[in-house]
């Protein structure tokens, strides 16, 4: 039970992390601690106990760096939603205009409903392999939840020029982050049953072995709806992470490098052919060759968060001290630079170095797991994360084109923050399973199980 | 399967591992560049949140920050907002625009104003810790606000420019450009205003927002006789030595095309070259200048300056001597024609040299960096660009200018006794002509070196150096010397 003492211990160390970080906003802010600072810290230090208990009760040997991860970056994620509030506030008040409803105590909810979702998953899937039972149902809802805003007419569906929501009553979700979990459940199931086939139906050319062309069936259907998704809902980010995805879950499927030279000769074909047929995604590309020929109308957003990235500079301006909110979606698509502007480099490579280890304690799971699908599944979660964080944060950085998606428990939105939460539940179930299959095995040690050698003691 | 997990492993290892390049490349590398960008406006609000240093000169301050209750909180107000004064300052101080940027010492100097400076790190650490408001470090120049007045109030109004120098340290005690503008017009809080008065400066033809003291280049005229003297000297000529003269001169390799004398008037066959100076013949320098060679002179020429543009903190432009002259071309170059070009500060700068018996010091606008707190960061150590000429030819060029304002060309340049040294020159170009004059005084002991140029002789046909630039490069001069007694 050392793991969830670990565990309980991180997760004090990120609601201290969250107290200290308001704290400083508030003293930049106003000279003074508000009372809002410990409602916060309150609040995430309940929440964040309610899920350690349930991983102590419902998954007591799981993995005990994950959840504390997901709650640091989360509540910085808070606290940059609050400080961003008071920077709308103080604009607002300038204009002579009422202040804007808080955009973080809109994210604490969607806090609360993203570890209640957590702690539900934990209670309802006792055993990952139950999931892939559902594969097929899986399937349809994803790709229900992923195309279904681009057939809703614009005014259920666009939200400044991307058709990726779908608004009812007051709420705005962006489906294709739930989309993308259930598609990734749908791979890892599907590819292992099919890996067999996948991978030995060959041909072999050139010295590759190159697949049938009837196999290249999924692949090209998956080729085909991120294209889809692309064109009709104008969103070049979820199509990348989508595929991305899929590439690298087939190629672990199948350990054939030609699925992974297919896949990048499809993306190639893609991105040209997308480059040539749409405006919107020739304009991101001219963007980002060079932001500074149209800085004040096209170039603004990416370039004001590079000069906010580089007025933040080694230190940062501080908490508080900075001026983020110059730049436009600061608290969504921008956070990364946000963060970077008042927390500067030492700030930033905090926070991917939290991201790191969340993806390579994913990678564990996967290695450490004893079933394929397990494997496929762990991996597939983990990676998606680390997609998603390059993409957005290559894309603000300008190391690749800006395509407009979040960044995993620190951007503003409910969707996404509730869907990483789901991803925690499902690495953190499989790393369940993992560890008390140790622990009721106890000849074998923790170096054999997460080598190579595993395999060779399941083997035998 | 777990072979191909591991290099997925190792893919986000490499994913990651670029975004950690590319952060620090960004946010250290690129840094100072991306914030420096103009349209980084987040230092522009923060500077504008803080009070500015002053910049100061003599017993004034010519600049301040003033506290207003607008968004942004201090506002930049020259000369006390007297746009008269403010003019006369202009073309030193710059002005510190919203939308246009800074300009002269606001933005040479721009770092220590804003407190960004390296230096006043601590100073800003300290101000974060006790919460202090933090203000910028205050710059003081070497400009003497009386002498300042003077030269632009002898100018009245017409096109033209006066630089005056310490000749011993370079420090540059007044640098006035004519007409000016009112910095505070380009300065305000209300983009709209700035944008109409910027529009409004630029259309005017007589270009009021240039520094014509060293952003504008004028054919120096007659006062190049200093430099072709200069490098007869050098070459071991006597003032004494017999020169042949002439009202006009066939240039050489030409079918007739003639040089003459100002006004074309004659003189004695032979004179000497004290003589030729002091009257200023054309013929005679025309001659020696051959004499001299092309490579001599143009050497000469970048002794005390030219082909190369001063570090200044200013914009200026280099003063040019044309290479690979031809005969002709050299005739025309040695009495400051054909393609010679020169700043009123080189020609400041060439008085100064002389004056200074032949070491050329670097001219220097600031004397002198204050913190907040009134400590200096910073003094300014004046400093020798170059040894130009002999100390023996510099005292035989300012006798020979001596003689030019004691019973010469420049005798409207004498000041009741003080003895002056002076060379007038009066440029051809393609308007009426342009008078100049430099000189220093007292010439026993200098103490200010001038040079002076009235574009197209403020419009008069008739006008001369003599009469138009030595009476004011007095006036200049007598402030400097009341001044700096």
């Amino acid at each position: 039970m050392n793991r969830r003492r670990t565990e309980l211990l991180l997760l004090a160390f990120a609601v201290a992390v969250a107290t200290v970080a308001n704290v400083a906003v508030d003293v930049a802010y106003s000279e003074k601690v508000t009372p809002a600072v410990m409602t916060y810290s309150v609040a995430l230090a309940l929440l964040f106990g309610a899920a350690h208990l349930a991983v102590r009760f419902l998954a007591p040997a799981a993995d005990p760096i994950l959840l504390p991860c997901a709650a640091v970056l989360n509540g910085i994620g808070l606290v940059f939603q609050r400080r961003l509030d008071l920077a709308a506030a103080d604009r607002a008040a300038q204009l002579g205009r009422a202040a804007p409803s808080g955009h973080a105590t809109q994210q604490l909810l969607w806090t609360l409903v993203g570890v209640g979702l957590f702690v539900a998953l934990l209670v309802v899937v006792r055993d990952h392999r139950l999931l892939g039972r559902f594969r097929y149902t899986l399937v349809a809802i994803g790709l229900f939840l992923l195309l279904l805003p681009s057939v809703l007419p614009a005014r259920f569906s666009e939200v400044n020029g991307a058709k990726i929501w779908i608004r009812v009553a007051g709420f705005s979700i962006q489906p294709s982050e739930f989309a993308k979990i259930c598609l990734i459940v749908f791979f890892a199931s599907y590819f292992v049953e099919k890996r067999e086939l996948l991978a030995l139906a060959t041909h072999r050319i050139a010295g590759l072995n190159l697949p049938r062309a009837r196999d290249l069936g999924p692949v090209l259907l998956a080729w085909a709806a991120s294209l889809a998704v692309l064109v009709r809902e104008k969103d070049l980010g979820s199509s990348l992470l989508f595929f991305g995805i899929f590439v690298v879950m087939l190629y672990v499927a199948t350990e054939r490098t030609s699925w992974l030279l297919i896949g990048l000769g499809l993306f190639a074909g893609g991105a040209t052919m997308a480059y040539r047929l749409f405006g919107h995604v020739r304009t991101r590309v001219d963007i980002w060759l060079d932001p500074f020929q149209d800085p004040t109308n096209r170039g603004y957003q990416l370039t004001q968060g590079l000069f906010g990235l580089a007025t933040g500079g080694l230190t940062g301006t501080g908490l508080g001290n900075g001026r983020p909110e110059t730049v436009p979606y600061a608290g969504t698509d921008f956070i990364f630079a946000t963060i970077g502007e008042e927390l500067g480099l030492v700030g930033v490579v905090a926070v991917l170095t939290v991201f790191a280890l969340f993806v390579s304690r994913g990678i564990r799971v996967a290695l450490g797991c004893r079933d394929d699908f397990g494997k496929l599944l762990a991996t597939g979660l983990a990676f998606s994360v680390a997609l998603q964080v390059f993409v957005v944060v290559g894309g603000v950085t300008r190391l690749i084109p800006l395509t407009g998606i979040t960044l995993p428990f620190l951007s503003y939105g409910g969707s996404s923050l509730v869907a990483n939460y789901v991803i925690v539940a499902l690495l953190l179930r499989i790393s369940d399973a993992d560890r008390a299959f140790v622990e009721r095995a106890p000849q074998a040690t923790d170096a054999e199980l997460t080598g190579e050698m595993t395999q060779v003691v399941v083997m035998r | 399967m777990n072979r191909p997990i591991r290099r997925v492993a190792v893919a986000a290892l490499v994913l990651f591992g670029l975004l950690f390049l590319n952060v620090n490349y960004i946010q250290v590398v690129q840094a100072d560049a991306l914030r420096n960008n103009p349209r980084n406006n987040r230092l522009l609000l923060d500077e504008y949140s803080r009070p500015r240093g002053d910049i100061i000169a003599g017993r004034s301050t010519l600049v301040e920050s003033k506290e207003t209750d607008d968004r942004l909180r201090y506002l930049r107000v020259y000369a006390g907002g007297r746009d008269e004064l403010a003019s006369v300052f202009a073309p030193v101080t710059g002005y510190y625009s919203l939308v246009f940027g800074a300009t002269g010492i606001e933005r040479a100097h721009n770092d220590t104003l804003s407190g960004n400076d390296d230096r006043l790190f601590v100073r800003r650490l300290s101000d974060l810790l006790t919460g202090r408001e933090p203000q910028g470090g205050s710059v003081v120049l070497t400009i003497d606000p009386e002498v300042q007045r003077a030269a632009a109030a002898a100018l009245g109004g017409r096109r033209g420019a006066v630089v005056a120098l310490d000749p011993k340290t370079g420090a540059v005690l007044a640098m006035v450009t004519s007409p000016s503008y009112d910095p505070n017009d380009l300065s305000s809080h209300d983009p709209e205003k700035i944008r109409a008065a910027n529009k409004r400066l630029n259309a005017d033809r007589n270009r009021p927002l240039l520094n014509r003291t060293a952003e504008e280049v004028y054919p120096p005229g007659s006062t190049f006789k200093v430099i072709t003297a200069a490098a007869a000297l050098e070459g071991g000529m006597k003032p004494s030595d017999q020169l042949p003269c002439s009202a006009s001169i066939v240039l050489p390799d030409t079918r007739d095309v003639r040089l003459r004398n100002f006004g074309n008037s004659g003189c004695p066959s032979k004179v000497t070259l004290a003589e030729a100076m002091q009257k200023s013949y054309n013929t005679t320098f025309a001659t020696l200048g051959m004499q001299v060679g092309a490579d001599d002179l143009q050497e000469m020429a970048e002794k005390f300056g030219f082909n190369a543009r001063p570090e200044f903190p200013l914009r200026t432009v280099a003063s040019a001597f044309p290479q690979g002259l031809n005969r002709p071309q050299l005739a025309q170059s040695a009495i400051g024609q054909f393609d010679v070009r020169a700043t009123p500060l080189q020609m400041a700068m060439v008085a100064a040299t002389v004056a200074n018996g032949g070491r050329l010091m670097r001219p220097y606008l600031v004397s002198e960096v204050l913190a907040p707190d009134l400590s200096s960061l910073e003094k300014t150590e004046p400093d020798e660009i170059r040894r130009a000429i002999g100390r023996d030819t510099a005292a035989a060029l300012s006798s020979m200018m001596q003689a030019v304002v004691a019973a010469g060309t420049g005798t409207r340049a004498q000041i009741p006794g003080v003895p002056v040294a002076g060379k007038t020159g009066t440029a051809q170009n393609a308007g009426p002509s342009h008078a100049w004059f430099i000189g220093f005084a007292p010439a026993n002991d200098p103490k200010v070196a001038v040079a002076v140029i009235v574009e197209n002789g403020g419009g008069d046909d008739g006008a001369t150096g003599g009469r138009v630039a030595a009476p004011l490069a007095r006036q200049v001069m007598e402030t400097a010397l009341r001044e700096r007694r």
